[in-house]
């Protein structure tokens, strides 16, 4: 094979793959992708206790790093084992036990203020994520039971410790087990 | 339309042999809060108070209605007391043996009164279905009403196996349905009433002589959804209800009811109940006032036959177990089943589902039970979804015929059990994540009206005039 | 037109690739298990084998073969191929990310399908030309389409059933190709060649 046929071949190639590659730049700047229609979809399957168990501050955080690829499908205690199997279904995965690195399944509780010993202080407020301890500084505060989600993030910012987590009473709808 | 469902042994004329038996009030009666709706009346009395037949001992709301007291005497408790549908808190009352009415017995002028009055008056009474749910009959109505109903439909097929009170009463007080079904008309504005019996009670047909249809005995028939179907040839949607196509369901017992309301003015205070099974020596179907305890029943019927006995509310195929004898009559209680090994053979232990496709033939909602199965089996709550779980009437029928012995209708109350709680799960969640997005926005804004003010401040400090503030 | 039809009765039926030829096995087996994803592969396979298909022909046709360069086909073909892949992929992700996730790696696998490259190298050998090459393409994607959607609704179904513990996943879901495969047989002789 003499030098000007390998020379020919080398450049049709080399040509090919300039204007493919062309192409495809090109293609790339018009599609943009879209990744939130995937992580509404996770979020969706999201308990949304916001409790930061699976060390993302909060559920939508944690289904973007699902979506990245970042974080694995079995972090979520609130969540239990029917939301792992729930993601499982949606991304074909093997669903698997909720790993105990993050936390434990338990019953769902709420938190409870003991008014005896509350001092006004307003410190577990801005705690809350779903904005469900009504009060104000040195007034009596408390938690609404209805929309306590249970993510135990008021406990750590109380002085006097007068925050309990106990079980949600026979009268609220029905909470399910997870 | 094909009719779909089973033809049953009936078991129903031993029971049927005498005439309805009255029980003599026992000394102690025990009334339920939730008297078989699933909702518990508020009391109106408290322990020691005396009370007169008639009387009013428990206020009606939502689902659960007015009680009356159907004896004289003193409130002894108000404490948690075994009932059919589980232990729930009871008004236990002494009775004093002088059957007192609180007002003397008159007849109400229900032709002078407009419809709204008459369901005022059903409500006050306490009336509810008697057909076994217990649902607040003139809440029904009022519905019906509202929805423009143009038929009443009397339901007296009483499909379920060993059941036969609905046939006494159609047999001995044909006139009292009547009355019922003309009270009704005026209170729901509907224009025509037919009475549907199952053509396996002649004597029943027979004695209430207009508007009957005759429908074939076949179970579940009895159901709103088949029976409205039968008659009209209108299907219910499967999420809806029969006044969606026009028509209203009432039992005929609930009719007699309302028709000793305007008669004698009293209150819903007994009911019939049919006591039988192979467990007790002479069946037969008995009026008992609401909160005897079926001990007295079973006395008033020659007592227990067999040791060994089972005791069922309800009929064969959707009767759940009694805790024991001492629980009391409810309005939603038809029928003590006192069942031996003879009656009910025990189930034979559940083998694989060979897809023979019996369950799909006889399912009278038109579902497909094999499917449903997998689906609940796997979890799948969007198979469950897609094969019609809602539509399920929880009949039995599919149970019935299964030559595997699966469970089925167990299996499909338990799912529909999880499916409720992880529907009533998922809308919490979405409210707190609704929450939690208007969380953050208010922190988000908090932060920025922050910032705002701090650069303004900083403006109105950097470009101060040296002669201004 | 007649020769056309019976091209692509041949290429998606008598001679399907994923059955009778057995080319296309490791996404027939890998997407298989969720329809959806299933349904997704088969319309990028589609839209793949038919821009490779058409592609490589005219590549082959007025630059390599006019140069001499025939001998630099199956280098050249595989180039295009990732290209249609990668451009496949991008429209993927900008249309639904679900899609995109659920596909995993198996997106950018079309590009070692040996279907693919399989149908390119087999227009040249057969002297198709570029209507033909392109049937032949799209026929081909429409018969590993079938195959693969048939496979996955019955792996759906296997998913909930009843299973003996040793044939539970991967050796019930060989069995079942094995059965579509024989089935296919059927169509053997329906079209000569």
């Amino acid at each position: 094979m003499n030098a000007s046929a390998i020379l020919a071949a080398i450049g049709t190639v080399a040509a090919l793959a300039a204007v493919l590659g062309g192409i495809l730049g090109w293609v790339a700047t018009r599609l943009r992708s879209d990744p939130d229609a995937l992580v509404e979809r996770i979020d969706a399957l999201l308990p949304q206790t916001q409790c930061a168990q699976c060390r993302y501050p909060g559920c939508r955080p944690y289904a973007e790093a699902i979506a990245r690829g970042e974080a694995d499908i079995d972090r979520c205690p609130p969540g239990g084992e029917a939301t792992v199997r729930a993601l499982a279904a949606l991304l074909d995965r093997e669903p698997r036990p909720v790993d105990p690195h993050y936390g434990t399944t338990r019953a769902p509780r709420v938190a409870l203020i003991d008014e005896d010993r509350c001092i006004g202080c307003a410190l577990c407020l801005p705690a809350c994520p779903v904005d469900a301890i009504v009060g104000a500084p040195r007034l009596m505060h408390t938690v609404i039971a209805a929309h306590c989600t249970g993510c135990e993030l008021c406990l750590a910012p109380c002085p006097v410790d007068c925050i309990a987590m106990v079980e949600p009473a026979a009268t609220s709808p029905g909470r399910a087990v997870a | 339309m094909k009719l779909r469902g089973l033809t049953l042994d009936g078991h129903k004329s031993r029971p049927l042999q005498g005439l309805i038996r009255p029980v003599p009030p026992p000394a102690m009666l025990v009334l339920a809060l939730d008297q078989g709706a699933g909702e518990a009346a508020a009391p109106v009395v408290r322990p020691g108070d005396a009370v007169r037949v008639g009387s009013p001992i428990a206020a009606g709301a939502g689902a659960a209605t007015a009680l009356h007291s159907p004896v004289s005497g003193i409130v002894r408790e108000i404490a948690e007391h075994p009932a059919p549908r589980g232990a729930g808190r009871c008004i236990v009352i002494d009775n004093d043996g002088r059957d007192e009415p609180a007002v003397p017995a008159a007849p109400v002028d229900w032709r002078a009164m407009d419809g709204k009055a008459l369901l005022g008056l059903v409500a006050e009474a306490g009336i509810a279905g008697l057909g076994g749910a217990a649902f607040p009959t003139a809440t029904k109505l009022a519905l019906a009403r509202a929805a423009g109903v143009d038929l009443l439909l009397l339901n007296g097929a009483e499909c379920e196996p060993w059941i036969c009170c609905d046939d006494a009463l159609m047999r001995e007080r044909a006139p009292d349905i009547v009355l019922g079904a003309q009270v009704m008309l005026a209170a729901t504005g509907a224009q025509r009433c037919v009475i549907a019996i199952e053509d396996d009670k002649p004597e029943a047909i027979a004695a209430v002589e207009s508007a009957v249809r005759a429908l074939p005995a076949l179970f579940p028939l009895g159901a709103e959804a088949p029976l409205v179907a039968a008659v009209t040839g209108r299907e219910v949607p499967h999420d809806g209800w029969p006044p969606q196509v026009g028509a209203v369901c009432q039992n005929v017992a609930t009719a007699a009811t309302v028709a000793r309301l305007v008669r004698d003015g009293r209150p819903a205070m007994s009911r019939i109940v049919t006591v039988t099974g192979s467990g007790v020596n002479e069946p037969a179907n008995v009026e008992a006032r609401i909160g005897t305890p079926v001990a007295a029943l079973v006395d008033a019927c020659g007592g227990y036959a067999a040791t060994n006995v089972r005791h069922i509310a309800g009929g064969s195929l959707t009767g759940r177990m009694l805790a024991g004898d001492e629980v009391p009559v409810t309005k939603g209680l038809n029928c003590v089943l006192l069942a031996t090994a003879a009656d009910l053979p025990l189930r034979a232990p559940e083998v694989p589902c060979i897809r023979c496709g019996d369950c799909a033939d006889v399912c009278p909602a038109g579902l497909l039970p094999q499917q449903l199965h997998v689906a609940a089996r796997a979890g799948d709550s969007a198979g469950l979804a897609r094969f019609g779980l809602g539509a399920c009437i929880e009949c039995g029928c599919c149970d019935y015929v299964c030559p595997s012995s699966i469970p089925l209708t167990a299996r499909f109350r338990a799912a529909r059990a999880r499916e409720h709680l992880a529907e009533v799960e998922r809308h919490r969640a979405l409210e707190a994540k609704a929450r939690y997005e208007r969380h953050q926005r208010r922190l988000a804004e908090q932060a920025e009206a922050e910032r705002q003010a701090f650069d303004a401040a900083r403006r109105r400090a950097g470009g101060a005039d040296p002669g201004g503030g | 037109m007649t020769d056309l039809l019976l091209l692509a009765l041949g290429a998606s039926l008598v001679n399907n690739f994923v059955l009778t030829q057995f080319l296309g096995l490791c996404p027939f087996v890998g997407v298989s298990r969720r329809f959806e994803a299933a349904a997704g592969m088969a319309l990028a396979t589609l839209f793949v084998l038919t821009l490779a298909s058409g592609a490589s022909y005219s590549v082959w046709h007025w630059i390599l073969e006019p140069l001499g360069l025939g001998y630099l086909r199956t280098l050249v073909f595989i180039l295009l191929i990732a290209a249609v892949v990668q451009v496949t992929e991008m429209l993927v992700r900008a249309t639904s990310p679900l899609l995109h996730e659920l596909l995993g790696v198996f997106l950018p696998l079309i590009t070692t399908n040996c279907a693919v490259l399989g149908v390119a190298l087999l227009n040249l050998e057969r002297q198709h030309g570029l209507v033909e090459s392109l049937v032949y393409g799209a026929a081909a994607a429409a018969g590993f389409g079938l195959a693969l959607l048939a496979f996955a609704g019955l792996r759906e179904r296997l998913e909930t059933a009843d299973v003996p513990a040793a044939f539970r996943g991967t050796p019930l879901a060989l069995i079942t190709a094995g059965l579509m495969a024989l089935a296919f047989m059927g169509f053997g002789g329906l079209v000569a060649r």
